[in-house]
């Protein structure tokens, strides 16, 4: 069950209209590390998680990763939602446009779109963990190439943001492992 | 979107964020029970504020009560917020 909250989980401030780089930033919108694919991902492994622990943080960081992707398709937004037919033509995102028109789609930034096959769901919580931990790493390096090529300040500033949570789950998903570890081990009788 | 009303949104943007904070903390960490005062004192101010706010401005989720027309979808929605003050 959820239910939406009318607000975004950090304010999003773009300084300057830029088709291209909306383009790159669709990267984590609909790309096999963006925010899409961590939040189906977390959410559909909490069927067979083990402990309340395991469940809980699978059921919170999912959701969490909603309100990102509600925040990328933002900063994407506000990238073109000023843009003139100009300053569309002849940029990486005249492709999307086409399709498109001025909405976020989930692709990624080379318009391959979003794929279940980006995620996985072994039934094996040991698998799933680390699988979860590996892809809040990938998103960490993404988001950094992202700032890296971004000049905008505002853009800059939320994609930080972005950035700093990637670490925070991969710290969450580091102790739910070991809690679920301990779980399975002391369940072991020979 | 007036100054004050988004001044209020922001305020209470920041404790959701540090709830969801705590909240994923306390998931792996049932037991801290600093954490646990953290959790609860952002608590009961998200709540404080989002009244205010509601009272003020209309609701934040479509479980509110509204007079007529309904209130919940009026705009500006988040996506369309110019947050510079």
């Amino acid at each position: 069950m959820w239910i939406y909250e009318k607000k975004l989980q950090y304010p999003v401030r773009v300084d300057t209209t830029n088709p291209a780089l909306a383009q790159m930033i669709l990267e984590q919108f609909g790309g096999a590390d963006g925010e899409l694919s961590a939040g189906i991902r977390y959410l559909t492994q909490r069927w067979t998680m083990p402990t309340n622990q395991a469940k809980a943080i699978l059921t919170d960081i999912g959701t969490e990763e909603l309100a990102h992707w509600e925040i990328v398709g933002t900063i994407v937004w506000k990238l073109v939602k000023d843009a003139s037919i100009d300053q569309i033509k002849g940029t990486v995102f005249e492709a999307h446009y086409v399709n498109h028109d001025k909405s976020p789609f989930p692709h990624d930034a080379s318009g391959v779109p979003w794929t279940a096959a980006y995620i996985n769901s072994k039934g094996d919580p040991i698998a799933g963990l680390h699988e979860n931990m590996a892809a809040e790493q990938k998103a960490r390096a993404t988001y950094e190439w992202l700032i890296n090529i971004s000049d905008d300040p505002g853009v800059k500033d939320a994609l930080r943001f972005l950035r700093q949570r990637e670490i925070v789950h991969f710290q969450r998903f580091g102790e739910a492992l070991r809690i679920v570890q301990e779980e399975l081990d002391r369940k072991k009788y020979y | 979107m007036d100054r004050d009303q988004k001044m209020l949104l922001k305020e209470i943007m920041e404790y959701s964020f540090a709830l969801v904070e705590t909240a994923l903390y306390l998931d792996t960490h049932p037991y801290d029970e600093r954490a646990l005062r953290l959790h609860n004192d952002y608590s009961s101010r998200y709540h404080e504020l989002v009244s205010i706010y509601e009272a003020k401005y209309g609701p934040l989720t479509n479980d509110r009560m509204s007079g007529c027309p309904w209130a919940y979808i009026n705009g500006p929605w988040p996506w369309e917020i110019n947050f510079d003050i």
